[in-house]
């Protein structure tokens, strides 16, 4: 295949809003109404007012995929998702401040 | 190919009921899901067991591959017997579809067979997520990374088949932990002439033997000698674009922290760099070494311990 030996050049989505509603729920296999559930229980904090000028940075991506992880493989409903995330978050601190403390978990 | 054995993945008897499955199923990925699961291999042993689950949990995969008989232990060796198939008819829905690139040859030889039910009223080819791990170097001065993808993908006869495929992808100068990089087009064909999906590349740092990285911020333990902290002195320090001289104040201690604005991953704006001194004794393993301490424990009125009161 010929596009094997062409350089990609992708764009970045990082701290700044790039996503649609759209393209989130896209990446994530979802549909829209489920990202405007996310939303409102604040899993996801989109730039913009108004949904269809919603615009979605990379925190956001991981976290609504992770969400849909969890929702798919434990049967978990929205709220549970949403307070498995926040712990799931927390932990990820505590081990960064360890790491950086040189105390070592792993 | 290897042979997979899916009740001894899931620790269950060929007599297991459908209710066993599922809480076998439920119990090993709690364990092993990789989002909660600090179990090492925890995402590869999560595909494992959502293998075998996808197959024993369907009544009809399940009959199929039961039909396999006993003949074969896990990882064993495996050829499709040419009777394989025969009167079965797989169905499974989008999610599977999806799930198929996780899945192993031995997955894909038995049950790539199933239709594509629902497929044609999307508009979007589906978009696909993956993983790299770039060096900190990648990330001050860009570069190229090249990646290898299984992706399933329809053949002639209706079958899916797992294609492995190498993408060259530019990693652009500045990105960081959890950043990705949207590559248009390179997902799931779109079927029947739609769109085809995107290809998200979620990015990872190798662990750097002395930085430790925190979005654009690095930290590194910088090693003083105590003259050096009690009395301040200009010190060499590494940094990831080159060596630089840092002033330590006086009466500086272990766990300081000093910042270098700017020194940490570029972009706008720079991360910094934050050094964590750490005050080294040396060793008092020559008689000067040691009279040099002792002169200290004569002359110095110090105590440590002054905080604790004793």
């Amino acid at each position: 295949m010929d596009r094997e030996q062409d350089l990609l050049i992708g764009s970045v989505i990082g701290d700044e809003g790039v996503l649609s509603i759209e393209e989130l729920a896209r990446a994530c296999s979802a549909e829209p109404q489920w990202i405007i559930e996310l939303v409102s229980v604040g899993v996801l904090e989109p730039q913009g007012r108004e949904i269809s000028r919603w615009r979605f940075r990379a925190t956001d991506l991981t976290c609504a995929r992770r969400v849909a992880r969890l929702q798919r493989d434990f049967d978990a409903s929205l709220d549970a998702a949403a307070v498995m995330l926040d712990l799931l978050d927390q932990i990820e601190q505590l081990r960064a401040r360890l790491k950086l403390a040189g105390l070592d978990v792993e | 190919m290897e042979f997979k054995d899916y009740y001894k993945l899931l620790d269950i008897d060929r007599t297991a009921t459908a209710a066993d499955i599922k809480s076998a199923y439920r119990k090993l990925a709690r364990k092993y899901h990789p989002d909660v699961s600090k179990e090492p291999q925890a995402e590869a042993r999560f595909k494992e067991i959502g293998e075998a689950y996808e197959v024993l949990q369907d009544p009809e995969k399940r009959a199929a591959y039961d039909q396999l008989g006993n003949r074969w232990r896990e990882g064993q060796e495996f050829t499709p017997p040419p009777e394989w198939g025969a009167g079965f008819e797989f169905t499974s829905d989008g999610a599977s579809e999806a799930a198929a690139k996780d899945y192993s040859d031995f997955f894909s030889t038995l049950f790539g067979n199933f239709s594509h039910r629902g497929a044609s009223t999307r508009i979007h080819g589906e978009d696909h997520h993956a993983k790299i791990f770039i060096t900190l170097d990648d990330a001050f001065h860009g570069g190229t990374h090249t990646i290898t993808l299984r992706s399933p993908q329809v053949d002639a006869q209706g079958r899916v088949v797992l294609r492995e495929r190498s993408l060259n992808v530019q990693i652009p100068k500045g990105i960081h932990e959890s950043q990705h990089i949207r590559l248009a087009g390179q997902g799931a064909p779109g079927i029947k002439g739609t769109t085809p999906g995107d290809l998200y590349l979620e990015i990872h740092f190798h662990p750097h033997p002395l930085y430790q990285v925190q979005g654009r911020d690095l930290s590194l333990s910088l090693p003083i000698a105590p003259w050096e902290a009690a009395l301040g002195a200009t010190v060499k320090a590494p940094t990831p674009t080159g060596v630089v001289e840092v002033k330590i104040p006086p009466g500086s201690q272990s766990g300081r922290k000093l910042r270098l604005k700017g020194r940490g991953i570029p972009g706008e704006p720079a991360g910094d760099l934050y050094l964590a001194l750490e005050v080294v004794l040396p060793k008092a393993d020559t008689e000067q070494a040691q009279q040099i301490y002792q002169a200290m424990a004569r002359e110095l009125a110090f105590n440590p311990r002054e905080a604790l009161e004793v």
